[in-house]
C-alpha cells in the first residue's frame, strides 16, 4: 500500500512538471499572463478582459506576429482566474511570473485584487498594467506597475462636481461596500470633494455594507430620513440591482449617482427599469463613439455578440498598452529579467498612446492622464454619452 | 424619529423572517438526527435557483404580472418544494444515511455536510456559471404606506409565511405522531427501532420538511433580493445557523425566536450606531449570549452535543 502510494505521488510529481519542460524552450514566442476574475463575484469582468485580448491576438498573430528589433514573435496569452479574490490575484500572479515566465501581466481588474496583486509584480520586476483599477495604490511607489484607468481622487470630485451642476445638490449620502478597497476608497474621496465644495457635514449620511449582505434596509432607512439632494453609489453593478429597488420600495425620491464600478454590460440584466435615466461616471460611452473606438465596438459585437463593457475598452487599452512597449523595445534577448525591465522601461516612455478610451500618457507614477466620461442609461438600456470631464 | 424606528422594526422583522426559515431547518434536522447539516445553507441557494429557472419556463407561456404572476408563484412553489425535498433526501441518502449506518461518530457526518455544501455550490457555478442571475418579478409590487413607514406586499407575505410555517412546525413535531416520533429518534437513536418505529422512514420525512421549508424560504428570498448567486447561501446560512444555537438548537421555538433576534440585533446595531460595526457588535452580543447561556434561550443542556 505504502509503496503504491510513494509511486502515485511519483507520477504525480512528474506529470505537473511536464508542463515546465515543454513551455521552456519554444522559439519566438513573447508569453503575457492576464490575472482576471473569470469566476467569483464579478466574472462577466474577467469574461470582456479575455475576449478582448482574444481579439487583439488574432489581430497581431494573423498579421504574422509582433516585430522586435526585427525579429517576428508571435503572442501567447495566459490566462489566469483570480475568483475576484485579493489571495487568488496574489498567487496568480507569482504563478504567472515564476511558473510560466510571462514578460509582462495584464490585470487584475478590481483595485482589491490590484494592490497585492500589483505588489507581487513590482516586487518581481514585472510589469504589470491593470486595465480597471482606480485606486492610487495600486501603482503608488511602484516603478512596474501601470493602468489603464483614471483614479479615483480624480473620479471623486468629478462626481461632486457633476452632482452640483446637475442635480443642484447641496446635501448628498454615500453608501458604499466596508469590504472593497475600492469602493470604500471612492466613497472617501468623493466625500472630501463634496465637503470642500459646500462645507463640512454637507455628507448627510454616510453608511456601509459588508460584500455577502443583501440587505440594505435599515441603511436606506437611515439615509432616506436625513432628506439628501442625492446619492452616491460607489458600488458593483450586482450590487445596484439590489439597493436601488430596496431604496424606491423604502420611499426614496431623490437622485442617483454611480461610479464607473456601475459600467458593466450585465447592470440593466440585473437592475432592470430601476436603473433607467441614471448618470454614472466612466471610461467610456459605447453609444456615440466614433473612430478607432467604434471600429473596437463593432468588431467585439460582431463576433461576441454584445456591445463591450468598459472593462473591454480598458483591457483592450491596457494590452494595447504594453504592446506598445514591446514594440519600443529594441531586442528580445531571451534573458526574460532583463527583458522585463527594458519591457518597464518602454512602458514608461511611451508619449501618447492612443487608446479606445482616450488618448493618454502616464505620469510619473504610472498613472494615465485622461479624460472621464459620465453617461446617462438610456430607456432601451445603452449608456448614452453625456458630458466628458478632462482632469 | 418614531417613523424610522417603527421602518426599522418592519426591515428587522422581513430580515430576521428569513434567519428564522432558514434557522428552522436547521433546528429540525438537529432535533432528530443532532447532525449539524451545514449544507442547509446551499439546499436554499438551489432552491432560489430552482425557482429561477421554473419561473423562467413558465413565464414564457404566460405574462408574468397581474392575476397571472399569482399563478405562476402559487405553482412554482410546490414544484421548487417537492424538487428541493428531492434533492434533500437525496443527499441523507447517498451523504448522511452510509455514514450512520456504519455507525461513524457524529463529527464526521457534520464534515460531510461542510462538503456537500461545498459540492452544491461547485455544482451550481459549473451549471449556471459565475455570473448573478435575475429573479424575474413575478408578481406586482404594492406598497402600503402608514405615516411614513412604509411597506410592500412581499414583505408581508415573509413575515407571516414565517410565522405561519413556525406555527405549522410546532403542530407537527408536539402534536402529530410523526412528531412524536422524531421526538422519540432524537431522545433515544438506539432504542427506537426496537420500539417498531422506522428510524428511516422518520429521517426522511424530516430532510423532506427541512427541505420543503428552504424551498419557501429561497423562493421568497429570490423575489425579495433578486440577484442570485452561487455562494448566496453561504454567509445567510450560516448566521441563521448561529441564530438557531442562540435560541438553543433543537428547539423549534428558540430557532424562530433566534432568527428575529438576529435581524433585530443586526438592523437595531445599524440604526443606532454605525453600519461599518454591524456584524462585529452583532456576533459579539451573540458570544456573549452564548458564553452566559451555552444552550441557548430555549435549549436544554446535553451532554452529546458537538
Amino acid at each position: 500500500m505504502k509503496k503504491r502510494f510513494t509511486l502515485l505521488l511519483i507520477i504525480v510529481l512528474f506529470v505537473s512538471m511536464v508542463p515546465l519542460f515543454a513551455g521552456g524552450d519554444k522559439e519566438n514566442v513573447i508569453k503575457i499572463g492576464f490575472n482576471i476574475p473569470m469566476t467569483g463575484d464579478i466574472p462577466k469582468v474577467g469574461e470582456a478582459s479575455k475576449f478582448s485580448a482574444e481579439m487583439m491576438k488574432e489581430d497581431i498573430n494573423s498579421a504574422g506576429g509582433l516585430e522586435i528589433g526585427g525579429v517576428k514573435y508571435m503572442l501567447e496569452f495566459i490566462y489566469q482566474d483570480n475568483e475576484s479574490k485579493a489571495e487568488s490575484a496574489v498567487a496568480v500572479a507569482l504563478k504567472l511570473i515564476e511558473q510560466d515566465k510571462v514578460i509582462g501581466i495584464i490585470g487584475p481588474n478590481s483595485s482589491k485584487q490590484a494592490i497585492p496583486g500589483g505588489e507581487v509584480a513590482d516586487d518581481n520586476r514585472t510589469p504589470m498594467v491593470s486595465p480597471w483599477s482606480t485606486n492610487p495604490a495600486t501603482t503608488k511607489g511602484r516603478p512596474y506597475v501601470f493602468r489603464a484607468a483614471f483614479l479615483d481622487p480624480f473620479q471623486g470630485p468629478v462626481a461632486a462636481n457633476f452632482a452640483t451642476d446637475q442635480f443642484g445638490a447641496k446635501t448628498a449620502a454615500v453608501i458604499y461596500n466596508l469590504d472593497n478597497d475600492y469602493s470604500k476608497g471612492l466613497a472617501e474621496y468623493f466625500t472630501a470633494a463634496f465637503e470642500k465644495l459646500h462645507g463640512k457635514g454637507s455628507v448627510i449620511a454616510y453608511e456601509s455594507f459588508g460584500q455577502k449582505d443583501q440587505d440594505f434596509s435599515v441603511q436606506l432607512t437611515k439615509i432616506i430620513a436625513a432628506k439628501p439632494d442625492f446619492m452616491f453609489l460607489p458600488i458593483y453593478y450586482n450590487k445596484v440591482a439590489l439597493v436601488l429597488p430596496q431604496a424606491y420600495d423604502l420611499g426614496w425620491d431623490g437622485d442617483v449617482l454611480g461610479s464607473d464600478s456601475w459600467g458593466s454590460a450585465e447592470l440593466v440584466t440585473l437592475a432592470g427599469d430601476v436603473v433607467k435615466g441614471k448618470y454614472f461616471i466612466t471610461h467610456y460611452a459605447a453609444a456615440g463613439a466614433k473612430g478607432a473606438t467604434k471600429e473596437f465596438i463593432d468588431r467585439y459585437n460582431a463576433k461576441y455578440g454584445y456591445i463591450p463593457d468598459d472593462v473591454g475598452a480598458l483591457s483592450w487599452d491596457a494590452l494595447g498598452v504594453m504592446i506598445q512597449g514591446l514594440k519600443g523595445m529594441k531586442e528580445i534577448t531571451g534573458d526574460i529579467a532583463a527583458d522585463r525591465v527594458a519591457l518597464m522601461e518602454s512602458i514608461k516612455a511611451i508619449k501618447s498612446f492612443a487608446g479606445v478610451t482616450g488618448t493618454m500618457a502616464f505620469d510619473s507614477e504610472g498613472d494615465p492622464i485622461k479624460e472621464a466620461v459620465i453617461v446617462k442609461v438610456s430607456d432601451s438600456g445603452e449608456f448614452v454619452f453625456e458630458k466628458a470631464v478632462a482632469p | 424619529m418614531l417613523t424610522t424606528l417603527l421602518q426599522n422594526i418592519i426591515n428587522a422583522l422581513q430580515w430576521g423572517s428569513f434567519y428564522s426559515m432558514i434557522a428552522l431547518g436547521y433546528c429540525l434536522v438537529y432535533g432528530v438526527l443532532r447532525l449539524i447539516n451545514f449544507a442547509h445553507g446551499d439546499i436554499f441557494m438551489v432552491a432560489a435557483y430552482i425557482g429561477f429557472v421554473f419561473v423562467g419556463f413558465l413565464l414564457k407561456f404566460m405574462p408574468g404580472s397581474g392575476m397571472y404572476g399569482w399563478i405562476v408563484l402559487a405553482i412554482t412553489l410546490p414544484v421548487t418544494m417537492v424538487l428541493t425535498s428531492m434533492l434533500g433526501v437525496f443527499i441523507e441518502r447517498v451523504a448522511y444515511r452510509p455514514l450512520r449506518e456504519k455507525g461513524a461518530h457524529r463529527l464526521y457526518v457534520v464534515i460531510t455536510a461542510l462538503m456537500v455544501g461545498l459540492v452544491l455550490e461547485n455544482g451550481n457555478l459549473a451549471i449556471f456559471g459565475a455570473s448573478s442571475r435575475k429573479f424575474p418579478e413575478i408578481i406586482d409590487k404594492v406598497v402600503f404606506t402608514f405615516g411614513g413607514v412604509r411597506i410592500t406586499n412581499l414583505k408581508v407575505m415573509v413575515i407571516v409565511t414565517a410565522i405561519v410555517i413556525f406555527i405549522f412546525l410546532q403542530t407537527v413535531v408536539n402534536r402529530s405522531k410523526i412528531g412524536m416520533a422524531m421526538r422519540a429518534i432524537s431522545y433515544d437513536k438506539f432504542g427506537i427501532p426496537l420500539m417498531g418505529i422506522p428510524v428511516n422512514k422518520v429521517v426522511v420525512f424530516t430532510f423532506i420538511v427541512g427541505s420543503s421549508l428552504a424551498a419557501i424560504a429561497g423562493v421568497l428570498f429570490g423575489m425579495s433580493y433578486p440577484v442570485l448567486d452561487p455562494y448566496m447561501g453561504m454567509i445567510i446560512g450560516w448566521k441563521a445557523f448561529i441564530a438557531a444555537v442562540v435560541g438553543g438548537i433543537g428547539d423549534i421555538k428558540g430557532a424562530f425566536l433566534g432568527g428575529f433576534m438576529l435581524g433585530f440585533i443586526e438592523i437595531l446595531i445599524v440604526s443606532f450606531f454605525s453600519s461599518n460595526l454591524k456584524d462585529l457588535i452583532a456576533f459579539t452580543i451573540l458570544l456573549i449570549i452564548l458564553v452566559i447561556k451555552p444552550t441557548g434561550f430555549f435549549g436544554v443542556a446535553k451532554s452529546t452535543k458537538i
